[in-house]
């Protein structure tokens, strides 16, 4: 009888295996769906886009990035390499600086420590478009439209970087060790440098990663500050395309537009994609 | 450790000089900004084609005009911050009940689910790519002339194109599958760290008691997983108030139809960029900081508890 039963258990966990095998499948099939129609997409001419969907890749993929590379109204090389610059110079600012404010806020004592900390936390959720108005309107006052400056510079403050490295540093940064290379005579500046920002190193490493991506996909406020063709970011680009009449378009040219503008984040993801999902949850709450 | 940890270094001087940078970058590009736009919300500030409109202060009525129903009787912002919410409760309530049971999937021992990193990997990557190019992307398989339409074409399933992007209810269902797609990867992980973070002999003990997976789930992992849930779908909803990209490329900026996919941050960039509309833009980012305002209170209710040790 109990044999049985087993048997029954047994049944039971395989049936319900499979069930949540086909549903694990089926969401996966959800998500790479439309990217695998991209990329077969951009392997086709414009009359064999005609005919639906294609299963299997053709051989017009060099045409559409030849054509694409070389279009004369979206300059998408050029847009790549801005966005390349304003996301790499982004990625250092905010993990260095939300480094050296997490270290600030947890190695030493003063009077404002504890309200700095609150503040940083209370702004945190905010979200960036309510500034935007003001935001605007003070880059068109300093003159700084079609300027990659408000674009770079803002991402020194970053509290949601911030939070994700002070508590990284509270699980890996022995004060012992600060205390040490004080005795050592090494300065204050040094410490950091030399000392902490080595040990900080993964998590600089995914932060970096997460701030290049939200950069290299950010829409909202470039789209308000950049008009000048040769400034203009991805994002830019893509919208417009929308807005351009699509149905004169190459289509095979347009399917590869989209396929460069998220080309090097999923390179850099499949690649990296087990430390950039453990880097998911290593900043957010613990129960 | 601890203590000492407590006791500090006093170098304070060096405190200041390390948390600087942050507070002059925060204050003159967020802080000062935010209170422009406040002050922006009082004023009739505008360009008519080349004309320029004030600025001229009239107090509120930039919020009433903000709160008047227009010609049709439909008023602007309660409109557009309703189909914020719907939007985003079309994408998130499937979002969290899909993320909550594949945590479970993935945690549960007794399945013992294999490949967990490449279903994770692959549910996890549309959070990474950029929204703008995935709307692009939907746009051009839905479009009228679109693979999706000449299949159902030649397949005979229509004799005409389905405008996918004329109907209320197909921009709707789009807009929502996108954000679904771009974000139930990222919750499963975010509760499948929730539901690590439980205690393992709460599980053994209610198994022992032979409990079934569903008691185990509703009595054991439901009520101790409550706070990260919550706490998850407040940030959701924040990050749903700010719903921009998705249906601003999908719909051309236009929220079609008939504004019935135009959200709050659309309805915002829409004064910003046609005719420098601060007055009412500002106005539209003070109801926006007022709702985000009264939800991060609870964040950050959640975040300090947290750090009161």
């Amino acid at each position: 009888m109990n044999n049985s039963e087993n048997v029954k258990g047994r049944v039971h966990m395989i049936v319900a295996r499979t069930v949540v095998y086909i549903i694990l499948i089926f969401l996966a099939i959800l998500c790479l769906f439309s990217f695998y129609m991209l990329i077969i997409n951009s392997t086709r001419s414009n009359a064999q886009l005609q005919g639906g969907f294609a299963i299997l890749p053709r051989e017009h993929f060099l045409d559409n990035l030849k054509n694409a590379w070389n279009d004369a109204s979206i300059n998408i090389p050029r847009g790549m390499l801005n966005s390349f610059f304003i996301a790499a110079c982004s990625a250092i600012l905010t993990t260095y600086f939300s480094a050296l404010t997490a270290y600030g806020i947890h190695v030493y004592n003063f009077k404002l420590k504890k309200p700095a900390f609150l503040f940083i936390m209370a702004v945190m959720m905010i979200p960036p478009q309510v500034s935007a108005v003001g935001f605007i309107q003070l880059m068109y006052k300093l003159k700084l439209t079609n300027n990659y400056i408000p674009l770079i510079l803002p991402s020194i403050a970053a509290p949601v970087v911030f939070f994700y490295m002070k508590q990284y540093l509270e699980s890996v940064l022995p004060l012992e060790m600060v205390e040490a290379a004080r005795i050592d005579g090494s300065g204050e500046f040094r410490i950091f440098n030399q000392i902490v920002l080595p040990i900080m190193k993964p998590a600089i490493a995914v932060q970096m990663i997460f701030s290049f991506v939200s950069s290299w996909n950010n829409y909202f406020i470039p789209a308000l500050l950049l008009d000048k063709a040769e400034m203009k970011t991805v994002p830019i680009m893509i919208a417009q395309l929308r807005s351009a009449d699509y149905s004169k378009f190459d289509m095979g040219k347009v399917y590869m537009f989209i396929l460069l503008a998220i080309l090097p984040v999923l390179i850099v993801y499949i690649f990296l994609s087990k430390s950039i999902i453990k880097g998911v949850t290593a900043g957010s709450v613990k129960g | 450790m601890n203590k000492q940890k407590k006791k500090g270094i006093s170098y304070a001087k060096w405190g200041y000089i390390f948390i600087l940078p942050f507070f002059i970058a925060y204050i003159s590009f967020t802080l000062i900004p935010q209170l422009m736009t406040f002050y922006n919300s009082l004023f009739e500030n505008y360009r008519n084609g080349l004309t320029q409109i004030g600025p001229n202060f009239v107090g509120l009525q930039n919020f009433v005009k903000l709160f008047t129903p227009d010609k049709s009787g439909t008023i602007g912002m309660l409109k557009y911050f309703g189909n914020t919410m719907v939007l985003w409760l079309m994408g998130a309530v499937p979002q969290v009940l899909v993320a909550l049971l594949l945590a479970v999937f993935f945690t549960s021992y007794r399945l013992n689910i294999k490949g967990q990193q490449f279903f994770k990997t692959v549910i996890y990557m549309p959070n990474l790519i950029m929204a703008s190019a995935f709307s692009m992307l939907f746009f051009t398989l839905f479009s009228p002339v679109g693979p999706v339409n000449q299949v159902l074409l030649s397949s005979g399933m229509v004799d005409k194109a389905i405008d996918f992007l004329g109907m209320k209810i197909s921009v709707r269902v789009l807009i929502s599958l996108m954000n679904f797609l771009m974000w139930f990867g990222n919750t499963t992980i975010l509760l499948m760290a929730g539901i690590q973070g439980i205690d393992q002999s709460m599980f053994e003990a209610a198994e022992i008691d032979g409990a079934t997976s569903l008691q185990v789930f509703m009595k054991v992992t439901l009520p101790l997983l409550a706070p990260i849930l919550v706490y998850t779908i407040i940030t959701a909803m924040i990050g749903g108030l700010q719903m921009f990209d998705v249906p601003q490329v999908l719909t051309n900026g236009k929220g079609t139809p008939n504004r019935a996919s135009m959200t709050m941050v659309m309805y915002l960039n829409n004064f910003l960029q046609t005719s420098k509309n601060y007055g009412m833009a500002g106005a539209v980012s003070v109801v926006l900081f007022i709702v985000s305002a009264v939800l991060s209170l609870f964040v950050y209710n959640t975040l300090s508890k947290q750090y009161k040790k």
